[in-house]
């Protein structure tokens, strides 16, 4: 499963929510890879991915692609980050 | 996160780079706060405090990533001197128009040569992020000396055997 965490820069808000997935989904025991990426490349490289994570200012942005854009609030928010992934990959 | 070296955010934040319970009229305030500071640290010119404010006037309040916090930034530039953070916290928070974390009461300035060489300093930050009642004490300090201790405290809580071993590993 390949996964990618989107901000403006993909150098800051990115990264950490790349972080924060990775131990989500070792929680959950799901094998995923999760690259951050910036606005500029992620809409092709969500062309290949399964989900793509971001926030909400940023997911009309990504604009229509066959990955599912799921949007988070919190990026500390372990559970929200789990129960959004959990519903999606179900 | 193996073979990356752990990073003390003790260590990347400067005295210098940290401001506590400032008061700003609003968001354009409290980036070009966050901006000053890494200034103030060696880690970018003025010119980056612009580009972090023109971030957010291009893409929206989308650096407010969790409730209350904000993660100023823009992208590696020749504005960028090093890898460096800066904090600044806020004794009245302001709106940053992000409806579901505002208002913000803690800006952490960020700013990065390049994409990989900050990896480091963004596992750390996301350590301390994560733990609210530590947070909850930074937010809450008040002064550059009183966050520098707390996080050199959580450091150490991070890293029994290290300590236990001194620093001789690697």
């Amino acid at each position: 499963m390949k996964i990618i965490t989107v901000c403006g820069m993909g150098i800051g808000t990115s990264v950490l929510l790349k972080m924060n997935a990775e131990k989500v989904l070792r929680q959950l025991g799901i094998d995923a890879d999760v690259e951050a990426a910036d606005i500029g490349v992620a809409r092709g490289m969500a062309r290949d991915a399964d989900i793509v994570l971001t926030s909400a200012d940023l997911a009309p942005e990504i604009g229509d692609v066959d990955a599912d854009v799921i949007i988070i609030n919190n990026f500390f928010d372990l559970v929200e980050i789990a129960d959004k992934l959990t519903a999606s990959i179900d | 996160m193996s073979g990356i070296a752990a990073v003390n955010l003790a260590d990347e934040l400067l005295e210098a780079s940290i401001i506590t319970r400032a008061t700003v009229p609003d968001w354009r305030a409290a980036i070009a706060l966050a901006g000053e500071a890494l200034v103030a640290g060696g880690a970018t010119t003025s010119a980056y405090t612009d580009e972090m404010v023109a971030a957010v006037d291009k893409l929206g309040p989308y650096i407010v990533i969790a409730p209350g916090l904000a993660i100023a930034h823009s992208r590696p530039s020749a504005a960028v001197l090093r890898a460096g953070l800066s904090w600044v916290s806020l004794k009245v928070p302001v709106e940053f128009g992000n409806s579901a974390n505002d208002p913000v009461s803690l800006v952490i300035g960020l700013a990065a040569p390049d994409h990989d060489g900050h990896i480091g300093i963004m596992s750390a930050l996301a350590k301390v992020l994560i733990d609210a009642d530590v947070l909850a004490e930074l937010k809450a300090a008040d002064s550059p000396a009183r966050v520098r201790e707390l996080l050199n405290q959580f450091d150490r809580s991070q890293r029994p055997v290290s300590l236990l071993e001194g620093k001789a590993q690697k």
